[in-house]
């Protein structure tokens, strides 16, 4: 292996931080989802591909202009998430969470097939928001991984400000703490959970539109879920800031990981999370008050 | 005076086990009405079915005259119920002033929030030096105070009380239950209240009922009751203890 560079060293670190940041986007929609109401929606890959798509869709197949596609793109996948909880997962409240896994599951399975069906089995490029790069001394950085970088820093601010001052944030805390005593206080727990699944589509779409030009379209893009998914883990997965932080451990180190280890290339993230569980099994950020039972 | 709700030949299961067989009553505008029970006999399911988190299999609830049976419980505390369920059931890592506050979630008159949260905690002084902590680290009676004070948050014109005496010492219970009488008073709450210490429920109470496995087996005016020899030997332990099987016979025997 030859030795690297300064200059090297700081391009992965900050290309590392901006696909950590990527898988960040993925990890709050699971967290957000599993805080309020402890489902995992192992769909939620998928629905970053739907985001890419549906981005493909309006910006490249019908050629409306880029921030016009991005915003209908999102209101599409906003009704989407909406749509998923208010139709389906709703009605199995009460069912064990194990229906929830495979149901979440099979949905995954289910959109890759539709979105083939619909856009085909290619891969297809996007345009990226900004095009170009930029360039600081020997280190060089495409515009979308900054602009991914400065979303997911937006984003976590953002949802922050919201849970901590915002009235309809502190009753999504409330209902994830509590659900029936949210419910007892009026709180319109139904319609707050689907907003929740809302957002996390949202977040993933963003992810998806944000990845596109990095990695092409295609019905496969979603399984990059499983690594937020480590991410998350890592973090300890009831806490935001710890998925954030699980995700951009695993983004940093997954570049350097490849370089040093060319022949299990990709395996990274999951050693990482594997270590991490071994030294502290709770994740890095558990919350201090863990649920009883 | 009129009646805010009532409840007629309700019956809930769970499942296909009937918890509630049948139960038919009246909450007076202003009063505190308490049913009684032993542990078991269905006093949560019958709140539970009343604030929607349980839909009745059969029956009807009027609550100020419309039917409220088979709403959801968020549209039922909206109408004007406020449940102060069994447990306290806080919000563990809310602060207490954010627990108190999500009692007025639906409430958009800022200023008498304000008064109303000046009034909790002139109820309940010690709160206030908790007010910034999480609820979880408070005592059993401090979160009785909060479920209490989130509760008369909501504003509400009927408030149900599930057990407010659970697992507090006697003279946290007496504290408590002048606050719901004060609430009831002062404030002009009405109270649909269950105990299974109906020494301390009765005797604050208009009306009770005597609810056993599901039926409602006595009821009468809070003076009617505490004269029955029934009540006093049974739910007031005046005249000793009986063998739990002889007081299943007596039972029958005379209430039905
Ligand atoms: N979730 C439940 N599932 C099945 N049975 C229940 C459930 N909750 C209560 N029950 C049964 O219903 C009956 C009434 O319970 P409950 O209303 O909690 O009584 P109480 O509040 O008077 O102690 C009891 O026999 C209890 O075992
Ligand atoms: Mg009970």
């Amino acid at each position: 292996m030859e030795l690297l560079t300064i200059a090297d060293v700081l391009q992965l670190l900050l290309v590392g931080l901006s696909q950590g940041c990527l898988y960040s986007l993925i990890a709050i929609g699971l967290v957000l989802v599993y805080k309020a109401t402890e489902q995992v929606n192992f769909a939620q890959g998928e629905f970053m591909m739907m985001g890419a798509f549906v981005g493909y869709q309006f910006i490249v197949l019908m050629g409306l202009p880029y921030w016009l596609g991005v915003g209908l793109t999102l209101i599409v996948m906003g009704a989407f998430g909406y749509g998923i909880d208010a139709l389906v997962v709703r009605r199995l409240t009460g069912q064990p969470v194990f229906t929830v896994f495979i149901l979440t599951l099979a949905l995954g399975i289910a959109l890759r097939a539709v979105a083939g069906m619909i856009w085909g089995f290619g891969n297809y490029t996007l345009p990226a928001p900004i095009p170009g790069n930029l360039k600081i001394g020997p280190v060089v950085m495409a515009w979308s991984s900054i602009l991914a970088i400065l979303l997911t820093a937006l984003i976590s601010v953002g949802l922050y400000a919201f849970f901590r001052f915002s009235r309809h944030g502190a009753a999504m805390l409330a209902l994830s703490q509590n659900q029936l005593a949210a419910f007892y206080m009026g709180i319109p727990v139904k319609r707050l959970t689907s907003v929740i699944w809302a957002m996390s589509a949202v977040f993933g779409a963003c992810a998806g539109l944000l990845l596109a030009p990095i990695t092409l379209v295609s019905t496969s893009m979603g399984f990059i879920g499983f690594k937020a998914f480590a991410g998350a883990i890592v973090g300890g997965f009831g806490s935001i800031p710890g998925a954030v932080a699980g995700c951009l451990l695993i983004g940093v180190t997954e570049p350097f990981f490849d370089i040093a280890f060319p022949t299990m290339k990709g395996i990274g993230a999951y050693l990482v999370m594997f270590a991490v569980l071994l030294i502290r099994p709770q994740g890095l950020l558990a919350q201090i008050h863990a649920k009883k039972v | 005076m009129s009646d805010v709700l009532t409840l007629s030949n309700v019956e809930t299961m769970y499942g296909r086990v009937m918890a509630i067989r049948g139960v038919s009553l009246k909450v007076t505008e202003g009063s505190i009405v308490t049913i009684m029970g032993s542990n078991g006999a269905g006093k949560t399911t019958i709140l539970k079915t009343i604030s929607g988190a349980l839909d009745p299999f059969k029956g009807r609830i009027a609550f100020e005259r419309a039917e409220i049976a088979g709403l959801d419980p968020d549209v039922v505390a909206r109408r004007g119920i406020a449940h102060s369920p069994e447990g306290r059931e806080v919000f563990p890592l809310l602060s207490v002033r954010d627990n108190l506050m999500m009692g007025a979630y639906t409430r958009r008159d800022r200023d008498e929030v304000a008064r109303d949260m000046e009034k909790v905690l002139g109820w309940f002084p010690v709160l206030r030096d908790f007010l910034e902590k999480s609820a979880i680290y408070l005592s059993g009676g401090q979160q009785q105070m909060v479920a209490l004070g989130r509760a008369f948050m909501q504003r509400p014109r009927l408030m149900l009380l599930d057990e407010p005496s659970l697992g507090l010492s006697p003279r946290l219970i007496q504290e408590i239950f002048a606050i719901i009488c004060r609430m009831n008073g002062d404030e002009g709450v009405t109270m649909l209240l269950v105990e299974q210490n109906a020494n301390v429920a009765l005797p604050v109470s208009d009306f009770g009922y005597v609810l056993e496995t599901g039926r409602i087996v006595m009821e009468g005016p809070r003076d009617v009751l505490l004269a029955s020899d029934d009540i006093r030997e049974f739910y007031l332990g005046i005249k000793g203890e009986a063998a739990r099987g002889d007081r299943r016979w007596k039972v029958k025997k005379t209430w039905r």
